[in-house]
């Protein structure tokens, strides 16, 4: 296995992919779980395709024009369900399929062939280039940052956002500033697993790893442990099997969930 | 009496265009336990709300501790009728009642904030839980650390909202011993269906059902409640008088 690592330049670079992803999921993973924004870390994703296509029409690196696509898509959704006093589901859900029909809009325009968007759905951590890889890694550093900084004012108001205004947090800005990380995570796992699954990378391993403990910073630690190996033995799968790899680390993840759920039972 | 901390000057908060609270005068004052009580959907607990700024009133003016409420809400501990949350969040009795210490951004929890939730958990009796995760509490137990929750900032006003809906009732009479010695250091706001605690030991009482019907000493305002409404006052919170309330 470490050989197969070793000997190709696209296995070394899919290998810090996967350390990358690993990292999202430990850390938003942990807060998506813990704040129960299941259904908010799959609306993002397929909202971001609209600029993965807006990447596609301009002839730049879509995963560079996924980045304020997404963080866009996650303000927009924190602010219907704010300003508008919408529920959250619902403003997922409006966002969800705008995002999404921008991305085939745009598409379209581009003329890109159908092949090329399958690795942006599903996943294609093989082919992950050095500069995706570097913009993963400079996401991740803004996301830990952002969480040393911050991580008593997520905790408060992701356990209790009223009580979190009381004591005097900025709950509103926390709470987009949360959005925006979720968002930059999102992008991070875009490459690794696709929009389509990135919401297993954000809840399996931290689901997983709360069976373990009851300490937060624990849980990134072992959720981010179990998010790196997990993607590790799927993506090494996907190459001795010659499958997908996006698929087969889901697959991975959804084994592991069953396994690990039998185990502490 | 103390000096006045919190006041509410003809005060209105509309809800969809009825009327919640409806020409509201109110002082609370510093050392004195005030039991607020009234029929469900009278608007208690928006009463709090608008004292801690969760809820902006329409018209009228309101002050805390001199300020804005938004200003002012640093120096008040919050009991909420309802805490929402999830009960396998990671998080421990300790982390809980540290929250309570939370002093603004890049600010650590400090050695004084940590000893001073070891004292809030013995105030309320629930130091031997403090490892204890969150969701692995009795219901009163629960409320007892959201209580050390509340007083563990060592606030100048406490506002709690049916504090002894779930603790046990040989656990009550610990409960109002606790409130007349916090009362000593701050003002206390109770919103309760318990009218024989108020009797016993609230200073103050207001009636409240959407306007005040009645704010002052507590001896006058019983009699005078049982006059007003002629029914016994223990019903004041059920069924019947809500339309007696009403009629006024």
């Amino acid at each position: 296995m470490i050989e197969l690592f070793l000997k190709y330049e696209f296995m070394r670079n899919a290998l810090i992919a996967a350390v990358l992803a690993g990292v999202t999921c430990g850390i938003i993973g942990t807060y998506v779980v813990i704040k129960r924004i299941v259904f908010l870390s799959g609306g993002i994703p397929h909202a971001t395709f609209g600029g993965i296509g807006l990447g596609y029409l301009l002839g730049i690196n879509p995963i560079l024009t996924a980045i304020p696509f997404s963080v866009l898509s996650a303000f927009t959704i924190g602010a219907i369900h704010k300003k508008a006093k919408v529920n959250e589901d619902t403003a997922i859900g409006i966002v969800w399929a705008v995002g999404m029909a921008l991305g085939v809009i745009f598409i379209g325009l581009s003329h890109t062939p159908a092949s090329d968007l399958i690795g942006y759905l599903f996943g294609d951590i093989q082919t992950v280039q050095g500069s995706t890889l570097f913009m993963m890694l400079i996401l991740d550093i803004i996301i830990l940052i952002s969480v040393f900084l911050f991580h008593r004012e997520f905790l408060i108001v992701a356990f209790d956002e009223e009580f979190s205004t009381v004591v005097g947090v900025p709950s509103k800005s926390m709470y987009f500033l949360l959005l925006g990380l979720i968002a930059l995570g999102v992008v991070v796992l875009i490459k690794a697993v696709g929009i389509i699954l990135v919401i297993a990378l954000l809840t399996i391993p931290a689901t997983i790893s709360r069976k373990f403990t009851s300490d937060i910073k624990k849980l990134m630690f072992i959720s981010t442990f179990a998010g790196v190996t997990l993607t590790i033995i799927g993506l090494w799968l996907s190459y001795l099997f010659d499958l997908a790899s996006g698929a087969t680390i889901v697959l991975v993840l959804g084994i592991a969930f069953v396994i690990f759920s039998f185990l502490s039972r | 009496m103390g000096r006045e901390i919190v006041s509410l000057k003809d005060l209105y908060v509309y809800f969809n265009n009825t009327v919640s609270l409806g020409d509201i005068n109110l002082s609370i004052k510093q050392n004195t336990i005030l039991g607020i009580i009234g029929p469900n959907g009278g608007g208690k607990t928006t009463l709090l709300r608008v004292i801690l700024g969760l809820i902006k009133p329409d018209k009228g003016e309101i002050r805390v501790f001199g300020k804005t409420p938004e200003e002012g809400r640093k120096f008040i501990g919050y009991l909420p009728q309802y805490t929402i949350f999830d009960h396998s969040f990671p998080l421990n009795v300790f982390e809980v009642v540290l929250m309570g210490r939370y002093r603004g951004i890049f600010k650590d929890y400090s050695k004084e904030d940590k000893a001073a939730v070891i004292n809030a958990l013995k105030t309320v009796s629930m130091l031997e839980f403090k490892d204890r995760q969150i969701g692995r509490l009795s219901g009163g137990q629960l409320q007892r650390v959201f209580i050390a929750r509340a007083i563990v900032r060592e606030p100048k006003l406490l506002l709690l909202d049916e504090p002894t809906a779930s603790i046990d009732p040989e656990m009550q009479s610990a409960f109002y011993d606790m409130l007349l010695k916090l009362k000593e250091k701050m003002a206390v706001v109770l919103i309760t269906h318990d009218v024989g605690a108020v009797s016993v030991y609230v200073d103050e009482i207001a009636c409240l059902n959407r306007r005040l019907f009645y704010h002052g000493p507590k001896e006058e305002g019983l009699e005078k409640i049982e006059e007003m409404y002629r029914c016994p006052i223990d019903l004041i919170s059920h069924g019947v008088p809500h339309r007696v309330l009403r009629g006024h």
